[in-house]
């Protein structure tokens, strides 16, 4: 009888995409208890969790070989070095990017800022910064304030009913006079998918850059830079399974050769003299100063992990998840999903329980043990598009089942309960 | 570090005097001659609330709140402009979070304390000139 029920077991592990219950293993904030419940963490386009793996690379390096890097003439300097270095080849290859096209950062933000100042003096008075209205405050502020400062005009394609980019907007708003267009690979927001590839041409045609924000979608699907043609494209490690404090930006050779650096310090330096400075080799031109070593590693350790599950593994995965989580959620009365039907959708889900606050809505799940976020989430000109204060949202990743999404599902029958 | 305080959430948050106050708020509406109002923000949920006021003798004499957000910001600005109605500039400006949360009768987590705390800064914004 046990054989049986073991060999039924195995029979259905081999539909699923993922090893699901083996990966759940792996991470061990997931064996933790939130108000007496089991955690079902949905919060995972805010911040993803971290497998052992990526804890002890950390570790490791700190018990191990901690040294400054690129300096050091000594066993652990050149250990640092070698990891630090491997961690970068990691990252570029993940994303099908050169060794020097590839810089470390801190975050999607830093890399966007970094690339709003070395940028900034190649725009000028009457150039276009074209962004959407869906995106990220972090690929929204930086434009719109290089613009003011270099007297540019900001323009925003719009979105439109379904939640996608509105054709029409498109075209009107990317001109002969554009000089940069940045936009989101996925919403965070509405799980939007854009195409990237379409939206480069049409920048291309117009001689502009194309920069993508990636943060949401480096994670969850397999991300090739020469395939999608953009110019630059940012990413936060944090999301993908790695530490915070590591990030990264993508861009083609030819462009980050011709910007000038953002900071300017230790490391990124060939030559000083009293009267002038002359820049250290691509990437390095751009990491002045110590940066993130353990994380970059963390970083790498991560890239490991995704890559042994295998992204498109990860994509079919989330996006059944996601199916699923979307059939149910639309069969609840009153409960308003936002953003694409299924098809254009990636890994997550907001939504609003009618006549309920999205914080309320959120400390209701979280007494089930349920982590979804709640607010704006940092899009504040897009939620004025949708005509809300605030939405909660359930994103999915790896580690997540459909039984988990079950407990969302009654999770929110309860928040119901409590309103009536 | 375990399980910090599990009455930061969950249903139990919502008891029925903090639901009473959200649905049936005290004191809704504007005062058309006001002495003072002040509106206060919480981006990270988007609640806002506008007090306004009338003093007599440095004693508030009249309050009333417009607002929308979560009913945790909503209830306790229902809440404190019960509380402060009657009380003079001086007793107001000594109100603290520790002040909302015994009206609250529940423990605040920090994220949340913000929306908590909402209508109490707008009170105090208001009477600081
Ligand atoms: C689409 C998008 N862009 C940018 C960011 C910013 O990422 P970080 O906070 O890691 O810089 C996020 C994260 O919330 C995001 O979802």
């Amino acid at each position: 009888m046990i054989s049986l029920i073991k060999e039924c077991n195995n029979m259905l592990q081999t539909t699923m995409v993922l090893n699901v219950n083996k990966i759940r293993t792996d991470f061990p904030i997931l064996q933790k208890k939130i108000n007496g419940k089991n955690l079902v963490y949905l919060d995972n386009a805010a911040t993803a969790q971290k497998p052992s793996q990526v804890i002890k690379a950390i570790t490791d390096f700190y018990e191990n070989y901690n040294a400054n890097i690129h300096r050091s003439i000594h066993q652990l300097g050149e250990d640092s070095t070698r990891l630090y270095e491997e961690a970068h080849k990691k990252t570029s290859d993940f994303i099908n990017a050169g060794f020097e096209e590839l810089i470390f950062t801190k975050s999607t933000t830093e890399s966007l800022n970094l690339l709003a100042y070395s940028l900034a003096n190649k725009i000028n008075k009457g150039d276009e910064i074209v962004v959407t209205e869906m995106e990220h405050h972090s690929n929204f502020v930086p434009w719109q304030q290089l613009a003011k400062r270099n007297k540019a005009t900001f323009k925003v394609i719009k979105v439109d009913k379904d939640g996608l980019l509105d054709e029409e907007s498109i075209k009107q708003n990317i001109t002969s006079k554009t000089k940069i267009v940045s936009l989101t690979h996925i919403s965070n927001v509405l799980g939007t998918i854009n195409d990237i590839s379409k939206i480069t041409k049409i920048a291309h045609e117009s001689d502009a850059l194309c920069v993508v924000d990636a943060a949401q979608s480096v994670p969850h699907m397999e991300v090739d830079v020469k395939r999608l043609g953009c110019d630059f494209l940012a990413f936060s490690g944090h999301k993908m399974l790695g530490p915070t404090g590591i990030g990264a930006l993508y861009g083609k050779k030819e462009h980050l050769e011709s910007m000038d650096p953002f900071l300017y310090g230790g490391e990124m330096i060939k030559d000083v003299t009293i009267n002038d400075s002359q820049w250290n080799d691509l990437p390095w031109k751009f990491e002045a100063g110590t940066g993130n070593i353990a994380q970059a590693i963390g970083l790498g350790a991560a890239i490991d992990y995704l890559k042994k599950v295998g992204m498109e593994n990860i994509m079919q995965h989330s996006t059944d998840i996601t199916n699923y989580a979307y059939e149910k959620i639309s069969l609840i009365n009153d409960v308003k999903i936002y953003g694409p039907k299924p098809k254009n959708r990636a890994n997550l889900i907001s939504f609003n329980v009618k006549g309920v606050h999205a914080h309320d809505t959120s400390a209701i799940l979280d007494g089930e043990g349920v982590a979804v976020r709640a607010g704006h989430h940092c899009a504040m000109p897009l939620s004025k598009v949708l005509g809300v204060d605030a939405t909660a949202r359930a994103s999915f990743y790896l580690y997540n089942t459909k039984e988990e999404v079950d407990t969302l599902v009654s999770a929110i029958e309860k928040v119901k309960r409590v309103f009536t | 570090m375990e399980n910090l305080d599990p009455s930061y959430s969950g249903d139990g948050m919502y008891r029925e005097h903090i639901m009473d106050h959200y649905k049936n708020p005290h004191n809704k509406g504007t005062l058309d001659d006001a002495d003072l109002t002040r509106t206060e923000k919480n981006p990270l949920c988007g609640d806002v609330i506008t007090i306004s006021l009338k003093l007599e003798n440095k004693k508030v004499s009249e309050v009333k709140f417009e607002g929308r957000g979560c009913a945790i910001s909503q209830a306790a600005a229902s809440m404190i402009t019960d509380e402060v109605k009657g009380k003079n500039v001086d007793e107001i400006e000594n109100m603290t979070r520790e002040d909302v949360v015994n009206m609250l009768g529940i423990e605040i987590g920090p994220v949340r304390t913000k929306c908590a705390t909402l209508g109490l800064v707008a009170v105090k914004e208001a009477i600081k000139n």
